[in-house]
């Protein structure tokens, strides 16, 4: 069962944005996030926006199927081209993610990849990434990819341990996302992504251990490490609460994210944000920065969430009634909201305090400023950045971000 | 029947030989308000149509828990049918009695002015300790005694067995222990019959300066102070000037009348009678129980006796859970106290929980009473710190501290502290005997004597430290003894004690609501286990936190809350920041919530559980 969606304002039928949010709009990097919501079964710890055949088949509206998915993400692109107006943008970056993207036809993402084109234009650099899963990719498929413009590719790994993947409901075998890194720099790919989970039920530190030396083996660009995070309504919830699965605590979460840190930089990867790990600056996933930075970015697909100058809106969420919005020639958002500039500071210190780059001082409150002071005293930002005037987290204050992000927003 | 045919007497011209003052000494469940019920239908006062359940219970607390807090007296005109007296209307002034031991002097006082009690008993269970001790003291005040059995309707009922222990307990025949069922009416009007034949009349000087004795005075919002008085001697007139003796303080007469059962003015009250007064004071201390009224001019010169001060036994910190409240808490207290002269308070500031009150109570009943009057009345939500008693404390250079809050238990060199003691009586089925002896000598207690009140019934006599029965004395009993045990205690004075202050600190710094005043003997298992409690209910910080209870500086026991070493969202993109960002606002305002000791946040629920005395399940007290 997917997440809920938040609380907002409602968005307005032709999806019109107020001018507010468009003031400036053209010195602003954008982006483009492309949801494709179908996967193939769906894993026991996932509460993505995405559905199955089965769980589709009884919906209305034969387009919220796969089949004629990429045509709706296509007129979703046109009704963004309309809703920015005529200022020119060039698109900076563009992430397909899901759900499964590479379920679809290869052509489909590169329909879906070209629209953004047509309507908008990529820039020289532009970042062009999707997410991929292990078994659903072959050298052709990626050299397909490669083909229509995509120069990234994200491979969710998550583990190199069977019972792990297990645990999961993870179908690749291990061994498999490592040639999978091996096929997409054959292919062409600039930078290749591994996804990688910690903390999951029955994993061990040793487990994890081989994890990462697997993923480092294959020698990809990135690496995003999460803590496994058991979301209510799950089906691995449902098997910790009747005690199927053990529950894991949070301070072998903290455990596993040391090792995390320490293998990862004994192999040159730098963390840049909480969860990520880059070989180089170049090798960023710049589309994320675009989140933590609060740049423009429009998500187009059911669920899919956008935030452009000040004003956030998420689409509605399931793919039949995506479909018949914008059949309808209607907005697909489902709810906004319009930030306020204290939420907006909010958001900053939250975003940016999880970058290595740190959240400058100027951005807090005198009292935010007081606690920043008390926080390297107490080892959790760094002395250093500190003077120069920004907050940045030491690694054990990587763990206690949360903690320190609510001294500092005060 | 409704009254009768004959001439009713009039207030303030009634024949004292035509009146009967009488009062109902039972125990909380054993039917008084409903007697009184019915006696208020048979003597006619009110219909059918009127008639809701206690009538006279004119708090929502006191209908609810079935308990009179304050007294109140009724005008019943009843003329007997048979008798010396039958057909001849009488005048019965019902007072009646508060049922619980925290009112023991405001009973007395309605004893006071009385001259007959009936002793109601259900006869499904048998007398209570506190029945017997309200006994003692009608007893004392030599009142004609009526012993009737209630609830002779149930099928549990053993009024052959519960008559042979009255009779026994008050030295009368079996055969003259009455059996109503104050349900369904039945024998109820002849118990009127009764308390006309048996109670005398009462006997005064007509011609001597005014005499009247308050026995209780009730605030009300709009008529102020009702102050309810037995005149002994003399007469009270409407609009006539009135002085209160012990303050010498006087007041203008607005209005004076009878209760029956709503307020009736008359042109005043003459010997033996019963009625209200309003001068309009606002306050009830300036109308206090036990006083004697008089007129102005040419008034008594001796007040009647047995009057004394309320005094405040036990002693609770009531702290709102929003410190906003504050003001609140302020105007609440100063309303509930202009309707109970015992509530006593002062502002308290605690490290730990900000702002409130040390409030006195007379005992635990009357702290729950006015904790829940707080609640529900004003809307508050309280924290209220473990109940203690009053400490002298002498140091060795001679000086004396009245302690009445742990936290201000002196640290310098002491020489002796002095504990209240209370005589406590516990009746109980004597298969309990044992488990009783046992829980007593476990509370410091020493035992006064025993007697077999019938073949298997028991009164046991102790002397115990009043600390410990305000503690949670009364749930073991209970939990004890299945339920069946009742408990009494009277103040009778102070003893030493070889008592000593546990701190309790969260790291390092003391927190003052968890002081705790306890035996030696006893220090180390309350230190470990509040610092075990404290442990689960204090959420892990970002550092490790020791808690400690302490004597002093010594450390007598240790728990640690491990530091949090994870505090972090693992994924925040896109459509994780409006859900990130209000899960902040949220956290937030739950941070503004939390009380910081020293560098620790403890949020409030932690004081609440760690303060209750609850916990191991025994009872719950007020709370829901």
């Amino acid at each position: 069962m997917p997440s809920a969606l938040p609380d907002g304002e409602p968005v307005p039928p032709d999806g019109a944005l107020p001018a507010s949010a468009l003031d400036g709009a053209g010195t602003r990097p954008l982006g483009f996030y492309l949801h494709v919501p179908y996967c193939a079964t769906r894993c026991g710890y996932c509460d993505f926006n995405t559905y199955t055949a089965g769980e589709l088949r009884s919906a209305d509206g034969a387009r919220a199927t796969q089949e004629g998915y990429a045509d709706l993400v296509v007129e979703e692109v046109r009704l963004a081209r309309k809703v920015l107006g005529d200022t020119d943008r060039e698109v900076s970056t563009v992430f397909v993610g899901g759900g499964t993207p590479t379920l679809l036809p290869a052509a489909d993402l590169g329909r879906m990849l070209r629209a953004v084109r047509d309507e908008f234009g990529l820039a020289p650099d532009a970042e062009v990434t999707t997410e991929a899963n292990p078994e659903s990719v072959d050298p052709e498929y990626l050299a397909e990819l490669r083909g229509h413009g995509f120069d990234r590719i994200s491979f969710g790994m998550q583990s190199a341990r069977e019972h792990v993947l297990r645990v999961l409901d993870r179908r690749h075998t291990p061994g498999r996302p490592q040639r999978c890194v091996a096929e997409a720099r054959a292919a062409g790919f600039r930078q290749v992504n591994l996804d990688l989970i910690y903390g999951t039920p029955g994993e061990s530190d040793d487990d994890w251990r081989a994890s990462l030396d697997a993923a480092l083996g294959a020698a990809p660009d990135h690496v995003s490490a999460y803590a496994l995070i058991v979301e209510e309504g799950t089906g691995l919830a449902r098997r910790i609460h009747r005690g199927e699965v053990a529950p894991v605590d949070d301070d072998v979460h903290a455990d596993r994210y040391l090792i995390a840190e320490e293998t990862l930089t004994a192999a040159g990867l730098a963390w840049y944000e909480v969860s990520n790990w880059a070989v180089d600056a170049a090798a960023r996933c710049r589309h994320n920065e675009l989140y933590w930075t609060g740049a423009d970015w429009w998500g187009a697909g059911p669920g899919a969430h956008s935030h452009v100058g000040g004003v956030r809106w998420w689409n509605v969420k399931h793919p039949a009634a995506y479909a018949q919005r914008l059949d309808a020639g209607r907005s697909p958002g489902a709810g906004r909201e319009v930030l306020t500039d204290e939420e907006r500071r909010t958001e900053r210190v939250l975003l940016e305090l999880r970058l290595a780059d740190g959240c400058p001082l100027d951005l807090l409150t005198p009292t935010g400023a007081a606690a920043a002071g008390r926080a390297v005293a107490d080892g959790l930002l760094e002395p250093v950045p500190f003077r120069a005037g920004r907050a940045v987290l030491t690694l054990r204050g990587r763990l206690l971000a949360d903690a320190v992000v609510r001294d500092l927003v005060d | 029947m409704p009254a009768t045919s004959t001439h009713v007497p009039e207030p303030s011209r009634t024949e004292p030989a035509l009146i009967r003052n009488f009062c109902i000494i039972a125990h909380i469940d054993h039917g008084k308000s409903t007697l009184a019920d019915r006696m208020l239908q048979l003597t006619g006062v009110v219909d059918q149509r009127q008639m809701r359940a206690q009538y006279l219970d004119r708090m929502d607390i006191e209908r609810e828990r079935g308990i009179t807090i304050k007294s109140q007296a009724v005008r019943l005109p009843w003329a007997p049918t048979q008798g010396a007296s039958a057909g001849t209307t009488h005048i019965l002034n019902m007072i009646d009695t508060p049922g619980h031991v925290d009112f023991t002097y405001e009973v007395s006082r309605s004893l006071a002015a009385c001259e007959g009690t009936i002793l109601l008993v259900d006869a499904a269970q048998g007398i209570e300790a506190q029945t017997l001790a309200n006994l003692y003291l009608a007893l004392e005040n030599d009142l004609t005694i009526i012993p009737v059995l209630n609830k002779i309707d149930l099928p549990a009922a053993q009024p052959e067995k519960y008559a042979a222990e009255l009779a026994h307990i008050i030295g009368c025949d079996p055969g003259d222990v009455l059996k109503v069922s104050a349900k369904t009416g039945e024998g109820v009007s002849e118990l009127l019959d009764v308390v006309v034949e048996q109670v005398p009349a009462p006997v005064g000087v007509a011609d001597a300066p005014a005499r009247a004795m308050i026995f209780d005075s009730v605030y009300d919002a709009y008529r102020g102070v009702v102050t309810y008085v037995r005149v002994v001697d003399g007469h009270l007139s409407k609009r006539e000037r009135i002085q209160m003796m012990s303050t010498g303080a006087a007041h203008e007469l607005l209005e004076i009348g009878v209760i029956a059962p709503e307020p009736k003015a008359s042109d005043g009250l003459g010997v033996g009678e019963v009625g209200y007064l309003i001068t309009g004071v606002k306050d009830v201390r300036q109308s206090k129980v036990g006083d004697t009224v008089t007129r102005l001019s040419k008034g008594a010169t001796e007040p009647l006796g047995g009057y004394k001060d309320a005094k405040p036994m036990v002693f609770s910190g009531l702290y709102p859970l929003d410190g906003s409240d504050y003001p609140l808490l302020r105007d609440a207290l100063d309303k509930l106290r202009l309707n109970d002269a015992a509530l006593a308070y002062e502002p308290e500031t605690s490290v730990a929980l900000g702002f409130g009150y040390r409030c006195g109570f007379l005992g635990l009943l009357h702290l729950e009473i006015i904790r829940e009057r707080l609640e529900r009345e004003f809307n508050l939500d309280l924290i209220a710190t473990a109940p203690n008693v009053v400490y002298q404390v002498q140091m060795e250079d001679g000086t004396e501290h009245t302690v009445t809050n742990p936290s201000e238990f002196p640290s310098g060199k002491i020489a002796a502290v002095h504990e209240p003691v209370v005589r406590a009586t516990v009746l109980a089925p004597s298969e309990f005997i044992g488990a009783i002896m046992e829980l007593c000598q476990a509370r410091r207690g020493t035992m006064l004597g025993m007697d077999y009140l019938s073949e298997d019934r028991v009164e046991l006599r102790y002397t115990l430290p009043l600390a410990e029965i305000v503690f949670d004395f009364f749930d073991q009993l209970k939990s004890k003894t299945r339920g069946y045990a009742s408990l009494d205690y009277e103040p009778t004075g102070e003893q030493t004690a070889d008592l000593v202050k546990v701190d309790i600190l969260l790291h390092g710094d003391k927190v003052d609501a968890f002081s705790a005043i306890v035996h030696k003997d006893k220090a180390y298992n309350y230190g470990v286990q509040m610092a075990s409690k404290l442990r689960e209910l204090i959420p892990r910080q970002q550092f490790e936190v020791p808690i400690q209870a302490a004597i002093g500086s010594r450390v007598i026991a240790r728990e640690t809350v491990r530091a949090i070493r994870k505090d972090v969202l693992a994924k925040c993109y896109g459509g994780d920041i409006s859900r990130k960002r209000k899960l902040l606002e949220k956290q937030k305002e739950g941070k503004k919530r939390m009380k910081v000791v020293g560098r620790v946040e403890v949020p409030q629920e932690a004081f609440i559980a760690a303060l209750s005395t609850d916990s191991d399940g025994s009872e719950s007290k007020g709370r829901k």
